[in-house]
């Protein structure tokens, strides 16, 4: 913080006596000379991001079938279409519990996990011990999801799958067929993004424990303080920062999530883990409804975007509240 | 707090030993009991991978015979051919390769020239356009695809991976440009100024006086860029139609719905896919823990 309000004010104090005599144009001439090296990523970002999300919102107005069909004008239909469609309810209902898989869960995992590893462990262990375990915490993070997702597929397989042969094994003659039955296929699905996004948190935490002063730590363990007593009180509120990157950006995830879905269930059976881009996907190239596929991603987009300004809001008045309080 | 106090009654009846660690913290029997649970939490992670290296080189009857936590009766290498030879391997392997690489270097590229603008150049309006930017990294891929798709076929690049290098090279130098922009935005202007009274121009002062000393974080991002593009899923799904252009997990994820992918197939196949990712994060880790940080701080 520090640092880059000297970078703010220096610049402005070196050019005060020039200011004087070349009056306010020679400010104004300096940044427009950067300009140029923002065109190249202005036109891309236009052509690639702007235009194509102008041009969903626009299909999203009319009844396509896609390439050559003609365009039917249907004003906000679909989006009426949408309120009335279970699926659609249906879809959104998952991306709660895509939320609850890939986001609450792996925090508050991460987070104790985090304070195990660097306060207990690495303590009474060393470093080496607490940083082979995080590593393996870490390691489904680095695998295509498409691959985790395949590999996930095949155990949970109710015929020749590891997990009901394993159970068959052991004498359970009718074991649950995973991720075909509509009641078991969410917490499947759940559970293996749980595996899928655990490591995250633990790396950012332990990261972000290590600017934490030990003599905190000190102090409140000479103040008789207990290891659950220093999480709350000191672990938690000074990470809160990566705490609040790590919901912003899981959260994004998780309303965003598609290749797992398509690879573990393709949004069934019976639409119980059907969620947003999937159910769009499906408009788009399997129903051939594009301009309900559209409107699908235009909410999608909508919501993403109110959950992400909710949460940054929060984290303002977090910060605000602490320097207020300190 | 009881179980913390239960920790210091062992803790004291137990034997002192002195090491290199604080010597406080080297006793009792509690620190076993939570290192083994931390250890517990590692083996499920592992699990999976165990069951995958378990099979991968097992022959269908083996496993129909045995199981699949049975140690495999011989060394059964078809599944790992038929992967090969049914995905056409090397073709996938290159594909995925050359675009990564391809993205990787051009987002870097277009990062930086646009975080000179906007940390250096101090640019008018640079919040907002940083905000834009942070914006388009988190729109769905789904409110993009479809005109996109159309944009691709219009000009003569669908199912071209140019197509997809070039909507990837865009996405990623989204997140670039909002990191790189606030480390340029704490860059020493001593430096720039002296540049400036040797004369140097902005593109002179660019390559030689920030590329130099930003290097390290723009390698940082090259790594990013690499590896997400490497495992991205949607748009390459949808971009990349024939077998000739796909990449590793959508040419994995293809052959799953065969019914004669038997289990030693989909094993050596996951195998296989997955072998690339853990030989970049095995030579990247260190960098990549620091870049993880940067990330999350920023």
């Amino acid at each position: 913080m520090a640092d880059s309000t000297l970078t703010e004010e220096r610049p402005r104090t070196a050019e005060r006596p020039r200011a004087s005599h070349g009056p306010r144009r020679r400010r104004r001439a300096r940044w427009v000379g950067y300009l140029p090296y923002l065109l190249p990523g202005g036109i891309a970002f236009l052509v690639v991001i702007g235009y194509p999300l102008v041009t969903n919102v626009y299909f999203s107005l009319f009844k396509w079938r896609g390439g050559m069909a003609p365009l039917r004008w249907n004003g906000l239909g679909n989006y009426v279409d949408l309120m009335a469609d279970d699926k659609f309810w249906t879809s959104f209902a998952n991306s709660a519990a895509m939320i609850v898989a890939m986001v609450v869960v792996p925090t508050l995992l991460g987070l104790v996990l985090a304070a195990v590893l660097f306060d207990y462990l690495g303590r009474r262990f060393g470093e080496r011990v607490s940083s082979v375990l995080r590593a393996t915490y870490y390691l489904p993070q680095i695998l295509p999801v498409a691959v985790a997702g395949v590999l996930w597929n095949w155990i949970l397989n109710s015929q020749t799958g590891a997990l009901n042969v394993l159970l068959r094994g052991i004498g359970i003659e009718t074991p649950p067929n995973w991720l075909g039955d509509p009641s078991t296929a969410l917490p499947s699905v759940m559970l293996v993004l749980i595996w899928v996004q655990m490591g995250y948190p633990v790396v950012i935490f332990m990261a972000a424990l290590q600017r934490v002063d030990p003599e905190l730590y000190e102090a409140a363990e000479l103040d008789g303080a207990g290891w659950w007593d220093r999480f709350r009180a000191i672990t938690v509120p000074q990470i809160r920062p990566e705490i609040f990157v790590v919901t912003l950006t899981c959260t994004v995830a998780a309303l965003k999530v598609f290749g797992p879905i398509y690879v573990l269930t393709r949004g069934g059976p019976e639409s119980s883990t059907l969620v947003p881009s999937y159910y769009s996907y499906l408009s788009f190239f399997d129903k051939s409804q594009v301009g309900y596929g559209a409107a699908i991603a235009t909410v999608l987009t909508l919501v993403i975007v109110v959950v992400a300004v909710i949460i940054l809001g929060l984290q303002g008045r977090a910060e605000r509240r602490e320097r207020e309080g300190t | 707090m009881a179980v913390a106090t239960d920790v210091r009654a062992t803790t004291r009846t137990a034997q002192l030993r002195s090491t290199a660690v604080d010597t406080r913290y080297r006793r009792g029997v509690g620190r076993w009991l939570v290192l083994a649970a931390a250890v517990v939490v590692g083996l499920a992670v592992l699990a999976p991978f165990g069951i995958m290296l378990l099979n991968a080189f097992k022959s269908p009857q083996d496993y129909a015979a045995n199981g699949p936590l049975a140690l495999p009766s011989g060394l059964y290498l078809d599944g790992v051919v038929a992967f090969w030879e049914r995905t056409e391997f090397p073709v996938k392997l290159w594909n995925s390769f050359f675009i990564s690489a391809v993205v990787a270097v051009l987002a870097a590229l277009l990062s930086l020239f646009n975080a000179y603008a906007i940390g250096i150049g101090r640019v008018k309006g640079r919040l907002w356009i940083v905000a834009l930017f942070l914006l388009a990294n988190m729109l769905p891929q789904e409110a993009l695809i479809y005109p996109l798709f159309t944009m691709a076929q219009a000009v003569g690049l669908s199912n071209s991976q140019w197509s997809v290098i070039i909507i990837f090279t865009v996405i990623q130098s989204a997140f670039g440009t909002y990191l790189l922009s606030s480390v340029l935005g704490t860059f020493p202007p001593a430096l720039l100024e002296a540049a400036a009274l040797d004369g140097a121009s902005r593109w002179r002062i660019l390559w030689q006086v920030v590329f130099p000393i930003v290097r390290p974080t723009l390698s940082v991002l090259m790594i990013f860029f690499f590896i997400w593009t490497w495992n991205e899923f949607f748009i390459p799904l949808v971009m990349l139609t024939s077998n000739d252009t796909q990449t590793i997990p959508i040419a994995l994820a293809s052959l799953q719905g065969d019914r004669m992918m038997d289990a030693p197939t989909i094993n050596a196949g996951s195998l296989v896919s997955l072998v690339p990712a853990v030989v970049f994060f095995l030579i990247f880790q260190r960098t990549l823990t620091r870049g993880v940080t940067a990330g999350a701080i920023k």
